[in-house]
């Protein structure tokens, strides 16, 4: 079957290199987070003690990602502020791309699963590392029996993490295919800016907010009474 | 009859009865959207708070509808049974 969202890209030794849309996306918002941080880096030495402008936004950002780690995991957790605000960083962006008329990486499950893959394995690691021997304890507590549906549980906790961002970005980027193709072209202008004003920016912030708070609870659940 | 049809056709009733699932999370939202106005007007200057964890409660109880989503975008646009044929 051909498939029209894969573009060649080049051919090495017989074997076909592809590129597909998310793909493209993806560098464009790598490419626009990492000179943003380059800008942030340069701008760093310059800082004072007394902010103003741009050094406001910056402390402003920082300051409530670490507020949301501390009131949310717990006091001496503040290591995975770094980490989470890197991946809000990244959702949110992914989900502002489609503003740009590019398609959300965000809506593809290839950029989803492994979000939500590296919090498992944080929450885990994190978990084995709080609690020791009792980390394995749990999963037949409060009797053996109980073993599959502890697993099943556990395994969910990801794969609801990974299927909510992608359902909600992909659900927004079919319901404006439609709405563009149905539209003639003189009226593509108004009408398809509220529908972007809902999916793009209010789903796509609050789905980011969301990916992030509920991470920090598993990671609490499992590593924080310990 | 031609089986392909008939997949196809049990597919897309089947992908209606999917959308269904809307109708749970639909209802939850509004219980906690019900729930943060009575808490609003007992207490308007938590508003920030309530309107944060109302958030966060109304994304999850969205999810099972996105689960039905995801099942019936899979039936009508990617579907596993043709192969099956």
């Amino acid at each position: 079957m051909e498939n029209k969202n894969l573009w060649l890209l080049f051919e090495i030794a017989g074997v076909d290199v592809y590129v597909n849309e998310t793909m493209l996306s993806t560098w464009v918002v790598s490419a626009a987070l990492v000179i943003f941080a380059l800008v942030v880096r340069a701008k760093v030495k310059s800082f004072k003690d007394v902010p103003s402008g741009f050094q406001n936004l910056i402390e402003l950002a920082v300051e409530s990602m670490d507020g949301l780690v501390r009131t949310t995991v717990g006091e001496g957790m503040d290591f995975l502020s770094g980490y989470y605000f890197c991946i809000f960083a990244f959702i949110l962006v992914s989900n502002y791309s489609g503003l740009l008329g590019l398609r959300p990486p965000t809506s593809d499950l290839a950029t989803t699963i492994p979000l939500a893959l590296s919090t498992f394995v944080l929450i885990h690691g994190m978990g084995i590392s709080a609690q020791k021997g009792k980390y394995f304890k749990q999963y037949i507590s409060p009797n053996p029996i109980f073993l599959p549906i502890n697993l099943i549980g556990e395994v969910s906790k990801p794969v609801s993490l990974a299927f909510r961002l992608f359902g909600n970005m992909l659900g927004g980027v079919i319901i404006m295919e439609f709405v563009y193709t149905l539209l003639p072209v003189f009226l593509r202008f108004l009408i398809p800016d509220i529908l972007h004003a809902y999916f793009d920016l209010f789903a796509g912030t609050l789905q980011a907010f969301v990916f992030t708070v509920l991470s920090l609870t598993f990671i609490q659940i499992m590593a924080a009474p310990y | 009859m031609d089986p392909k049809a008939f997949i196809l056709g049990m597919s897309a009733i089947s992908a209606g009865i999917c959308s269904l699932s809307g109708l749970g999370s639909g209802l939850s939202q509004g219980f906690a959207a019900g729930k943060a106005a009575e808490a609003v007007a007992r207490q308007p200057e938590a508003r920030g708070a309530i309107l944060s964890t109302m958030m966060v409660g109304c994304a999850i109880a969205e999810t099972c509808s996105i689960y039905g989503l995801i099942i019936a975008l899979l039936l009508l646009l990617a579907n596993p049974l043709i192969a099956l044929l």
